[in-house]
């Protein structure tokens, strides 16, 4: 009996927590809704973690410092998805009526979902430096951007430096061992192409999401097939696993190089001294040596208004979230000033995120000097064939071992541009733009 | 007082076996169903419509799907999710091999392919049983998941291995892509559902779903009165796959506007399977209320710090969000083995006797 009514009474509470939800949030007038998806549980809170952490410490810095953007307040509000896209198109619908003025989706899974319905709700969509790499051709994507570099130009850098070391490229056998969710999948077409086209081969090593913390029947397959160079494109738990099992089978470290999603500190400090000489590609600096950086550091770590552990500010990761923060920062005030509204809502945004231009100067002046190059977005190309350089693990640190490298613009573009086309074959009703 | 059948006389065989035998069930699904079809697409907003209504209902008829053939007929099967993929998937290449097809025929096919990968996966139950089973059923689970993520015809060699809705019609509103309202797809939702429940639920009290209870409770006995095993068996297969294959395709269509492999992995079976033992096992109102349970309460125990003003961080609130539904479920198990279902049914007991218990 009593446990019955207690049931009821869980009940009871149950709708009337319901009928509450009903009621929209109140939201500040004057405050722009900057919505974060993030990922602090499940198997990829390793990879997440620092990200969310950079970001976040860098919009509440800026709330901190400078009063938010334009004399606008941030009002930033985390939404955890685990890297489920079902709970993250949840995040998104809870979100989307409080016009949030950008979407960072932090999964290519999650970006797939969302991209139909940003140009219907005109919400923008920043994946960066992931997601559909065909979304890069802004006029078939008005509403979604992937700057500053999609999967297939990584890909090509990454050939690019494999082809200048000594040996060259041709004949060479390379092993791609990626994570066999859409984000692994997404650089097959473009490594196909150039093997056929400059003579090498791909061992192409697949890794369920199940297998992520059991690689070792994969790592047998590699010691098998012997390849020169191995290719990773991996996430969340099977990073470190896949350092590790590399380590094991004494792979040479400095003809491994991950995806800039494989280089986090929490992916090979696991594997101690076996990590040393590890490669991977990345876009921005890493260390604290930044007056930008500095500042999260004395305003928000140090007043603890960070989640982040003040070990893993610099981080490589953390600074991915810190450039991901600035992009959008950026783009705010670039919207800001192109529209001449101070609150700015997801159309405005997306009028800033297209007009996206942060120099080296812009750089110097929001204290982030070299920390990254200089990013621009244009209405053609919403990614921008920006450069990306290979950093290596010293068992303490990452070192830049190569200068900027370019990718393959004249190789990739055609392709983003067949693929666009494909993607929108089946969808007449598609909103598309025309540049001038 | 006012729940009792007194005075209601059954004076033929049609109204002793009616779904709803007493007077005022009949009334209540009517005010249940003009509800949900009247109030709720006026008073509910977007949120509501889609992240709540939308998805309960389909994983509602998942539940059922799986009810039938684990409540009802006592096979145990892991590969729910798979079926739901199957049924994404084969009504994602109807869609995109006949393109001029109302996509709510698709829909209502791609059950039956479904149910054929069903019945092939079902074969075994009439060898193996119990846990046994759950095994072999495990292997559909892992078979099916591998074939959506390898045989690149399935998504049209899309690079991304994705599955995507595109935009369809149906007297000039569109019913399926981003520019469907959400209200539309909440009715289309709710009427198949509606449908599926009352097919689903004659089929029960019928031959067929007496055939299946009878070898649930003893096959042997069951095939010592006259029941063909493998036929009861095999349509418990293809009948609850059937279900869970049209909730697929709804969930992808209706729902989620495009998936991925991970979105029919083993984790979506057990969540079916934890609605249906939440539940109740046995009974389809108790799939509904397994799949409210398991799917609702998440969204309710996240927006509460919010809605009472208590900031702490979504992490935070994630694992206290795994705590409390686990707990739940252990205390559900305990206080109740049979399920929410079986509260309600003790619920309905009392309430005929008030306000004289005994």
């Amino acid at each position: 009996m009593s446990s019955n009514k207690l049931l009821l009474g869980l009940a009871g509470a149950a709708m009337l927590a319901g009928s509450m939800v009903v009621a929209p949030p109140v939201q500040a007038e004057d405050s722009i809704f900057v919505p974060m998806l993030t990922y602090r549980t499940g198997p990829f809170a390793g990879s997440g973690t620092p990200i969310m952490d950079g970001m976040h410490d860098y919009f509440t810095m800026l709330n901190e410092r400078d009063g938010g953007i334009g004399g606008v307040m941030l009002e930033i509000e985390e939404c955890e998805t685990a890297y489920n896209a079902q709970k993250g198109v949840e995040c998104y619908e809870s979100v989307k009526d409080r016009d949030p003025v950008v979407i960072n989706p932090y999964s290519t899974g999650i970006t797939l979902q969302l991209i139909p319905k940003a140009p219907v709700d005109e919400i923008p969509i920043l994946s960066m430096g992931y997601g559909l790499s065909a979304t890069a051709v802004g006029e078939s994507f008005p509403w979604t951007f992937n700057a500053p570099s999609t999967y297939w130009s990584q890909m090509s850098g990454i050939i690019r430096y494999i082809e200048a070391q000594g040996d060259g490229i041709a004949g060479q056998k390379i092993g791609f061992i990626y994570l066999d969710v859409g984000y692994g999948r997404e650089p097959i077409p473009l490594l196909d192409e150039l093997a056929s086209e400059m003579g090498f081969e791909v061992v192409k090593i697949p890794v369920g999401v199940k297998d992520m913390q059991n690689q070792s029947s994969h790592w047998l397959q590699v010691r098998r097939e012997r390849p020169d160079w191995m290719i990773m494109w991996g996430w969340g738990a099977m990073n470190p696993t896949a350092i590790k099992e590399a380590a094991k089978i004494n792979y040479p470290m400095d003809h491994f190089i991950g995806v800039w999603w494989s280089g986090g500190n929490v992916d090979v400090t696991p594997a101690g001294e076996g990590a040393v000489g590890y490669l991977s590609a990345n876009f921005h600096g890493t260390g604290t040596d930044f007056p930008a950086i500095q500042d999260i550091i004395t305003h928000v770590v140090e007043a603890g208004k960070s989640l982040a552990d003040p070990d893993t500010v610099g981080d490589n990761f953390y600074n991915r979230g810190v450039a991901n923060a600035v992009a959008t920062a950026e783009a705010i005030r670039t919207a800001q000033q192109v529209t001449g509204v101070s609150v700015v809502t997801g159309v405005e945004m997306r009028e800033g995120l297209e007009n996206l231009n942060i120099t080296a100067e812009r750089l110097t002046e929001i204290g982030l000097e070299g920390f990254m190059n200089p990013m621009q977005i244009t209405c053609e190309d919403h990614a921008g064939a920006h450069p990306i350089y290979i950093q290596q693990w010293d068992g303490e640190n990452w070192n830049r071992v190569s200068d900027w490298i370019e990718p393959m613009s004249d190789r990739v573009r055609p392709m983003l541009e067949a693929a666009a086309e494909a993607y929108l074959a089946d969808k007449p009703e598609w909103q598309t733009q025309t540049c001038n | 007082m006012f729940y009792r059948e007194a005075g209601q006389f059954k004076t033929n065989y049609r109204t002793d076996q009616a779904v709803f035998p007493i007077f005022q069930d009949k009334i209540g699904v009517l005010v249940i169903l003009a509800f949900l079809f009247l109030v709720v697409p006026f008073w509910f907003n977007d949120f509501w419509l889609n992240s709540i209504m939308i998805p309960t209902l389909i994983f509602s008829l998942a539940a059922i799907g799986l009810n039938l053939l684990l409540g009802y007929a006592g096979q145990i099967s892991l590969g729910t999710g798979g079926f739901m993929g199957v049924g994404a998937y084969s009504c994602y290449k109807l869609t995109t091999i006949f393109p001029d097809i109302n996509i709510l025929v698709h829909i209502l096919l791609s059950g039956f392919f479904a149910a054929i990968v069903g019945i092939l996966f079902g074969i075994p139950s009439l060898r193996i049983k119990g846990f046994y089973l759950a095994i072999a059923t495990l292997a559909s689970q892992f078979f099916l998941e591998w074939s959506f993520g390898r045989i690149g015809w399935l998504y049209n060699y899309n690079p991304s291995g994705a599955i995507e809705v595109s935009t369809k019609r149906m007297f000039g509103i569109a019913i399926t892509g981003p520019h469907a309202t959400s209200l539309t797809r909440y009715l289309i939702v709710l009427s198949i559902v509606v449908v599926l429940t009352w097919v689903a639920s004659n089929l029960v009290r019928g031959r067929i779903g007496r055939a299946w209870m009878a070898v649930r409770d003893m096959d042997i006995a069951a095939e010592l009165i006259g029941i063909r095993l493998l036929q009861a068996k095999l349509t418990a297969f293809a009948i609850s796959s059937y279900f869970a294959g049209v909730a697929g395709a709804l969930m992808v269509f209706m729902w989620l506007g495009a998936a991925e492999v991970e979105s029919f992995d083993i984790n979506h079976s057990f969540l079916i399977l934890f609605m249906v033992v939440i539940g109740g096992t046995g009974s389809l109102i108790g799939s509904f209320m397994g799949a409210a349970f398991i799917w609702v309460l998440p969204i309710f125990l996240r927006a509460a710090p919010r809605v009472l003003g208590v900031d702490i961080s979504a992490a935070t609130v994630e694992h206290f969000n795994f705590m409390i539904v686990g707990g739940l479920i252990i205390f559900f198990l305990i206080v109740e083995p049979n399920g929410i279902a079986r509260l309600w049914q003790i619920g309905k007991e009392k309430l005929r006797r008030w306000p004289f218990p005994y």
